[in-house]
């Protein structure tokens, strides 16, 4: 670092970039909680000290418990969990949902991935599981697991969210749940497999083709209709999640990865790819995954997942402990590309500041996004607000109503009623450092 | 980990070989599959009506099938219970999707048939024989009165149907351009 370099940044990293206590993204970044030193003493009173002589704890006086083959999280992280909507099975569409509010980072870990499965999860034996390529192709062929192994493989960081995820927001009052109620289906993990592109080197393409239609091996036969063209550009016939075997919620043993597209599409538990001149249109693409619009009209292969990011730390039902130094983190992700820039407001939208995106900025993945506070202790309205590399911007909530309408009355939170929903999300925070669910 | 290396190894060779055109060769784990083998699997239907099994039905043999294998979920009319409703002359309202049904929002009756016969009854997908199938779907669009009660239901007459919302929708990516298939 050039000393004469420094003098400046250290003025900026001190100064408020923005409205009701927004600092400098590199004040937490690279100059630690000391830099703001001057800034935050205005507000922050120093805390006593300890006081109590530290002892050793009674885990530290004897050996501990026996390491499990698979581990599971402590006992006291266990809250850190996903919520079913149908705990009991019933014959109707189950969803998990990912406790983002509860989670930092940028991967899902493979328990909390959230799961939607339309008719429950299939017990697939992987020896007998066959994956059938076939249609208007030269060879079809069929595939084991074991045949994909011998296959070159890739692996891709990449974002799957349901087409109903954030629905609640199509409401036309702010829904009083946390982000892992309005915005849990969504998450983010390593994936790894073979390219479908490879395999279709083997069976051949019929020129003719335009569409395949993917299907899973679950009850309902999922099916959907994927442009062949996204065969060609980034699909993945995947056997591995976060270096493990795919969970069963998440497709076990193969899926389709369709890095961006809407979740459904990703079909699960995959063992028929059908090369066609026409979509299918199927069930969830006639209705399910469908989009109907103010004009009566609705859209339908609304297939790429616009740009959008949300605020994770404060959220709905989190509290400030006092006014202070916070730093505000949220995810941020786009089905277009590579996030290129996140702005942060605390007051509502009246101004912005620029917020630290943390490494790897990867497209099509979340991006964890960061940006230091100094809460005054008085109402603040925090929103998030991304771009994409293609020049895509998440709309505000009156941008986006206007366009694609809201709700006449307030839904059941765990119903998607409509989808494909990216607006700006505001938190409201009281006096107290309660967070409520606002619309700004 | 020798498996992994073999395979790059043989893909190495085969790219210094000047195999560009014949790299389904590199691996060639694939085992070829006949339209016969196919048989059990190869339900897909289109709106063109490409795929459609032989047989026909109609509304008349439908309703039994309907009482005994459908309506403890979706209601002894097919106004819906646990199961959405099938047979409604509810509008749609607003932007609302649980307004939407088959007879005022699917665009193609095609649909009905490939989802019937691939997901339903809920406790015993691909149960139901074709000619069943067919029945239930000419019980299912004749209540919705999209099809006369005495009409049979057929390979043919089953992609003539047009349904009301044929031209409700708007393709939103930008890459598609309809109509996606000769007519």
């Amino acid at each position: 670092m050039a000393s004469k370099g420094d003098r400046p940044e250290d003025r900026s990293a001190l100064a408020a970039v923005a409205g009701n206590g927004l600092l400098d993204r590199r004040a937490l970044l690279r100059r630690g909680l000391g830099a703001t030193g001057a800034a935050a003493g205005a507000v922050l009173a120093p805390r006593p000290a300890l006081a109590i002589p530290l002892q050793d704890a009674p885990w530290s006086l004897q050996n501990g418990a026996p390491t499990p083959s698979y581990q599971v999280p402590s006992k006291y992280a266990s809250f850190v969990a996903r919520t079913n909507a149908n705990p009991d099975n019933l014959p109707k569409v189950t969803q998990a949902r990912t406790p983002h509010q509860l989670m930092d980072g940028m991967i899902t870990p493979n328990g909390l991935h959230f799961t939607i499965v339309h008719a429950g999860i299939p017990d697939i034996d992987p020896a007998t599981h066959r994956l059938v390529i076939h249609g208007l192709v030269k060879r079809p062929l069929s595939f084991t697991v074991e045949d994909l192994h011998r296959y070159p493989m890739v692996s891709r960081i990449t974002f799957i969210e349901c087409g109903g995820n954030s629905a609640p927001l199509f409401s036309p009052e702010p829904v009083q749940a946390d982000v892992q109620a309005l915005h849990g289906l969504v998450s983010c993990a390593e994936w790894t497999g073979v390219k479908l592109s490879t395999l279709l080197e083997e069976t051949g393409v019929d020129p003719r083709a335009k569409w395949f239609v993917a299907e899973g091996a679950d009850a309902p036969h999922l099916d959907r209709s994927i442009p062949l063209s996204k065969a060609y550009d980034d699909a993945i016939i995947a056997l591995y999640q976060n270096g493990e075997p795919l969970m069963p919620g998440n497709g076990f043993p193969m899926r389709l990865l369709l890095p961006g597209y809407e979740g459904n599409t990703n079909i699960k538990f995959l063992r028929r790819i059908e090369l066609t001149v026409e979509p299918t249109m199927s069930y969830y693409e006639s209705q399910v995954y469908t989009e109907p619009l103010p004009n009566g009209k609705a859209y339908q292969f609304f297939l790429v997942s616009e740009v959008k990011s949300f605020i994770t730390w404060p959220s709905f039902g989190q509290k400030l402990t006092g006014p202070g130094l916070y730093e505000i983190s949220g995810l941020a992700y786009s089905g277009d590309g590579a996030i290129s820039k996140v702005m942060v407001s605390a007051d509502g939208g009246k101004s912005w500041g620029k917020a630290a995106l943390q490494d790897p900025v990867m497209s099509k993945a979340f991006t964890r996004f960061r940006m230091p506070w100094l809460w005054d202790g008085g109402p603040a309205i925090l929103q998030s607000r991304a771009y994409d590399e293609k020049g895509n911007m998440q709309p505000t909530r009156a941008q986006f109503v206007k366009a694609r309408g809201e709700f006449d009355k307030v839904p059941d939170v765990k119903a998607f009623q409509n989808h494909h929903f990216n607006a700006i999300v505001s938190w409201a925070v009281d006096s107290n450092g309660g967070v409520k669910h606002v619309y700004a | 980990m020798s498996t992994r290396s073999a395979t790059i190894g043989t893909a190495l060779l085969a790219f210094a070989c000047g195999a560009g055109a014949a790299d389904h060769q590199v691996v060639g784990r694939g085992q070829p599959v006949t339209e016969s083998d196919l048989r059990a699997w190869n339900i897909s239907v289109f709106p063109s009506g490409a795929g459609l099994p032989a047989g026909s039905g109609t509304a008349q043999q439908g309703a039994g099938i309907f009482a005994s294998k459908c309506a403890a979920c979706h209601g002894d009319k097919g106004q819906g219970g646990l199961g959405p409703a099938l047979i409604t002359d509810i509008q749609r309202h607003g932007i609302d999707e649980s307004t939407t049904s088959i007879a005022n929002y699917w665009p193609y009756s095609t649909t009905l048939f490939d989802y019937v016969r691939r997901a339903m009854p809920w406790q015993s997908p691909r149960s139901l024989g074709d000619e069943e199938v067919y029945a239930l779907v000419a019980f299912i669009l004749a209540q919705n009165k999209l099809i006369p009660d005495d009409e049979v239901v057929d390979a043919r007459s089953l992609p003539r149907v047009r349904m009301p919302n044929r031209d409700g929708f708007i393709i939103h990516d930008p890459k598609l351009t309809p109509p996606f298939a000769a007519p």
